[in-house]
């Protein structure tokens, strides 16, 4: 039965992304990779991969194609009407390529080693000394904190590369266009009533993200969400990437992080190391203070370069 | 005889990659060719997902150590396209056009200030 349904839904996940290669339309490729990111999250769950599938559906299919979507249809004239299509032969070439990739790739996955080499045993045996209960929370957090923080400095460069495609007249502006839409229509009620809602669950995801699936990213896509419903909503502006807080506010998370990670370094241990008896502490200590930070840089990003001068 | 649904899954990553190649090279629109790129991503996240739930073990569903890897890759494949839209509207903001072909309009290529 359940392998029935995995078929089923592998079936769809490839029905959908060839649709997305193929289908003429951009705008309705966009849409229709949207659905396969939700898509892609029944299949991590399928994988036992619960906090991937949270993360998939919020950053993968969400912010991704909230992203992409905004893209299509600013630019939907340009791109139905373009005929530099590719040959026959291109295709033909490329499908045969993609092909060999592929059928390689299978290859690989048929031919996996048995018994599957695997680090769980480790992580099980050494969770205990972090103070968390999720697994993956522990390998972001202590195994493999360095990775969550050079994500956090990528995601930082990110937004820096982004806003410096402002172009002069813009430059230390705002992102985007104004919003504006009825005070009394459905846009503006639900960014009034949505946002309370939604920081509360990020909190909560926040929160159990030390002992169930769930974390910071999750929790901080979540609030970077409920800022762009605002903004939609015209109750806010977009602030100009010059504003000091708001730099200051990007920043404050990995300064957190870095700062306590120094601690442990004198602290006799390493970088990252964190001293004996205060792990959980220190854990909710970064994971709170990168979650404002993180929601602000995904908003950031999300919103693109600015485009009107502050 | 039908695959387990590990294995299942990992074929379905070795065809996403695939159409995720194929878009990337044959779509002459640079939008399609991200959402193209981030379906092979996706593949590729897919096959290090099976390589995790292959290391089952100590009670965990999956080795947890890649599934921590994958959180960090689809926040940063989200930044990478972040920033390879804002690219694309910069470069139709400069040229009104999004081609990247090699005939691109004149001052197509040198768009900036």
């Amino acid at each position: 039965m359940i392998e029935a349904l995995n078929l089923i839904l592998v079936t769809m996940i490839l029905g959908l992304a060839a649709w997305t290669i193929v289908v003429r339309d951009t705008f309705a490729a966009t849409v229709g990779f949207l659905v396969y990111g939700l898509l892609l999250a029944l299949a991590w769950v399928s994988l036992r991969a619960i906090d991937v599938a949270l993360t998939e559906v919020a950053i993968g299919a969400g912010l991704t194609g909230a992203l992409l979507i905004g893209a299509a249809s600013r630019l939907k004239q340009v791109v139905t009407a373009r005929g530099d299509e590719p040959g026959m032969l291109t295709r033909l070439m490329a499908g045969l390529v993609s092909a060999a990739v592929a059928g390689g790739l299978a290859a690989c996955i048929l031919a996996l080693p048995e018994p599957a080499p695997t680090l769980a045993e480790a992580v099980a045996a050494n969770l205990g000394a972090t103070g968390v209960g999720n697994p993956i929370t522990g390998v972001l957090m202590a195994f493999r904190a360095l990775d969550t923080l050079l994500e956090a400095t990528v995601l930082l460069f990110a937004v820096v590369g982004v806003w410096s495609l402002a172009p002069d007249r813009a430059w230390g502006g705002r992102a985007g266009p104004a919003h504006r839409s009825d005070p009394n229509g459905i846009l503006a009620y639900l960014g009034r009533v949505l946002p309370p809602i939604g920081i509360v669950i990020a909190i909560y995801i926040l929160w159990v993200g030390a002992d169930d699936p769930g974390g910071k990213f999750q929790g901080a896509t979540i609030l970077a969400a409920m800022w762009t419903l605002v903004i939609m909503a015209g109750l806010v502006d977009v602030p100009p990437v010059s504003r000091t807080s708001l730099r200051l506010a990007l920043v404050a998370g990995p300064a957190v992080f870095i700062a306590l990670g120094a601690v442990g370094a004198a602290a006799g241990g390493a970088f990252l190391a964190w001293p004996a008896g205060l792990e959980k502490a220190l854990i909710v200590v970064v994971e709170v203070a990168l979650m404002p930070s993180l929601a602000v840089t995904l908003g950031l990003l999300l919103a693109g370069a600015p485009g009107r001068p502050a | 005889m039908m695959p387990d649904t590990t294995t299942l899954l990992g074929l379905c990553a070795a065809a996403l990659v695939g159409l995720g190649l194929y878009g990337l090279i044959v779509h002459p629109q640079p939008l399609r060719k991200i959402l193209a790129f981030n379906i092979l991503g996706n593949g590729i996240f897919m096959i290090c997902a099976v390589i995790a739930r292959r290391g089952a073990g100590a009670g965990f569903g999956g080795d947890p150590v890649p599934q921590a890897l994958l959180i960090t890759a689809i926040v940063v494949a989200f930044a990478a396209s972040a920033l390879a839209v804002a690219t694309l509207l910069r470069l139709h903001g400069e040229t009104g056009d999004t081609s990247i072909a090699p005939e691109a309009p004149a001052g197509g290529k040198t768009g900036g200030h």
